[in-house]
């Protein structure tokens, strides 16, 4: 590590080599990356991909079989206060104490938390008009996915990782989740992770991107950068580009070809009887999601340098 | 207070989107300088989306001179795009809509009309007029 590195500020998480063995199947697997303070990461990939192998490891609910995972330059460790107190965690089911008020939640929070902010708690639950007498079991879906929202904003940790917090609700409730998620941001210097199988719920609110499938990650990087570097290829089918470098998926019909392919930071050459268009968000995730593990960019690598 | 709108389908970047409305707006004359524009955060609560998408259109604004941001106060309408004023405006839609209806009388379809504009614009752009 050279000393310029060192002097840098410690990303928000750094994950190396780590993985996760449940019996002989390996739930997550050589798993390297890297998230900047302030990013909001989407993690996506299929049902068991790995995505909340990997947010338990972060948040200290699973040590690794191996490698690590830093968070703020700090290792994980699972049950460890310090490393509890560090990340918020919004659960996919929100799971809060049903017969348990608002305010019981609340006061729950404060005694677990030692930089709990109960006027934040408090101004939050005014604003969507959530009583704090109302029993948890007596509040809607959406209301109780804002509570636990709240629960984990109140922590005042630097880092929220959200396993698929809209899963179960309505689309009017989403849209209010994903509007007040945004606002946190804003307000604060926050990082976020936030998993989820639905891809467009994460196109309008990410600026980083992780693909992950069959325990490893795909792809990874900011997502500017990942749609700049690269293109979607259509033309007449033929056998001559099948050993083209840096292909990610093909898809063939009969009489034409389809490619998302990797390029460099110029704009490709491109035979005359092919056409080269830019990859949207949703065309670059299931690229890497059905190119099978062939279909991998490496992490860490520059993705000008990347040719295979 | 203005109000941005996210249209999903289109393919544009959002960011994008939200440049073009206040492109648009001050165009139709719904913007006009000294208008003070939604908070970045009141934006991505609303449209729920990445605080720093907002960020990004309003310094796409700054940078073509459109809006600047005043410390604490927000970001305000500092430039117009508009040099024809409401009389002569209003009068080149009247005829253009005249226009557009000739030319669908005469059975051109949407993308014909489309083309014939495109085609003596390009004509005109020759002769150094539009």
């Amino acid at each position: 590590m050279t000393s310029m590195a060192r002097a840098a500020p410690a990303p928000a998480l750094r994950a190396e080599r780590l993985g996760k063995r449940y019996g002989k199947a390996w739930g997550l697997r050589d798993c390297t990356l890297t998230i900047p303070a302030g990013a909001v990461a989407g993690l996506v990939g299929p049902n068991g991909a790995g995505k909340s192998t990997l947010l338990q490891l972060v948040i200290g609910l699973l040590d690794p079989t191996e490698g690590r995972v830093r968070v703020f330059g700090e290792t994980s460790r699972a049950h460890r206060a310090a490393t509890l107190r560090r990340v918020g965690y919004v659960a996919q089911d929100h799971p809060l104490y049903r017969d348990f008020s608002v305010a019981d939640m609340f006061r729950l929070g404060r005694r677990m938390n030692p930089a709990w902010d109960q006027p934040l708690a408090e101004r939050r639950a005014a604003a969507l008009d959530i009583p704090l007498k109302r029993k948890v079991k007596a509040l809607s879906g959406g209301q109780q996915a804002q509570v636990a929202l709240t629960m984990a904003l109140a922590k005042r940790a630097p880092l929220l990782v959200l396993d698929e917090p809209v899963a179960s609700l309505d689309p009017v409730a989403r849209l209010d989740f994903m509007g007040a998620l945004m606002a946190a941001v804003a307000d604060n210097s926050l990082t976020l992770i936030i998993s989820s199988h639905v891809v467009t719920e994460l196109e309008r609110v990410c600026d980083w991107l992780i693909v992950l499938a069959g325990g490893t990650v795909r792809a990874a990087g900011p997502v500017d950068e990942l749609l700049a570097r690269h293109r979607l290829l259509t033309g007449p089918r033929t056998a001559s580009h099948s050993g083209l470098p840096g292909v990610v998926h093909r898809a063939d019909s009969d009489r034409h070809s389809s490619l998302v392919i990797r390029v460099g930071p110029r704009e490709p050459a491109v035979h005359p009887a092919w056409q080269a268009q830019p990859v949207g968000f949703e065309q670059l995730v299931l690229a890497y999601l059905r190119g099978g593990s062939g279909a991998r960019l490496e992490p860490d690598t520059r993705i000008e340098a990347v040719t295979r | 207070m203005f109000r941005f709108r996210l249209d999903a389908s289109t393919g544009v970047p959002p960011y994008l989107q939200l440049v073009q409305q206040v492109r648009q707006s001050l165009l139709l004359g719904y913007l006009r300088e000294g208008d003070r524009l939604p908070t970045v955060k009141d934006v991505s609560a609303e449209l729920a989306i990445n605080p720093n998408t907002v960020v990004k259109a309003y310094r796409q604004l700054e940078h073509e001179g459109l809006a600047a941001g005043r410390p604490g106060q927000g970001t305000f309408i500092t430039g117009t795009l508009s040099a024809a004023g409401p009389g002569p405006y209003r009068a080149l839609r009247l005829a253009l809509e005249r226009w557009l209806r000739d030319a669908r009388d005469a059975g051109l379809s949407e993308e014909a009309v489309t083309a014939l504009i495109s085609v003596v614009r390009q004509d005109l752009r020759k002769e150094g007029v539009a």
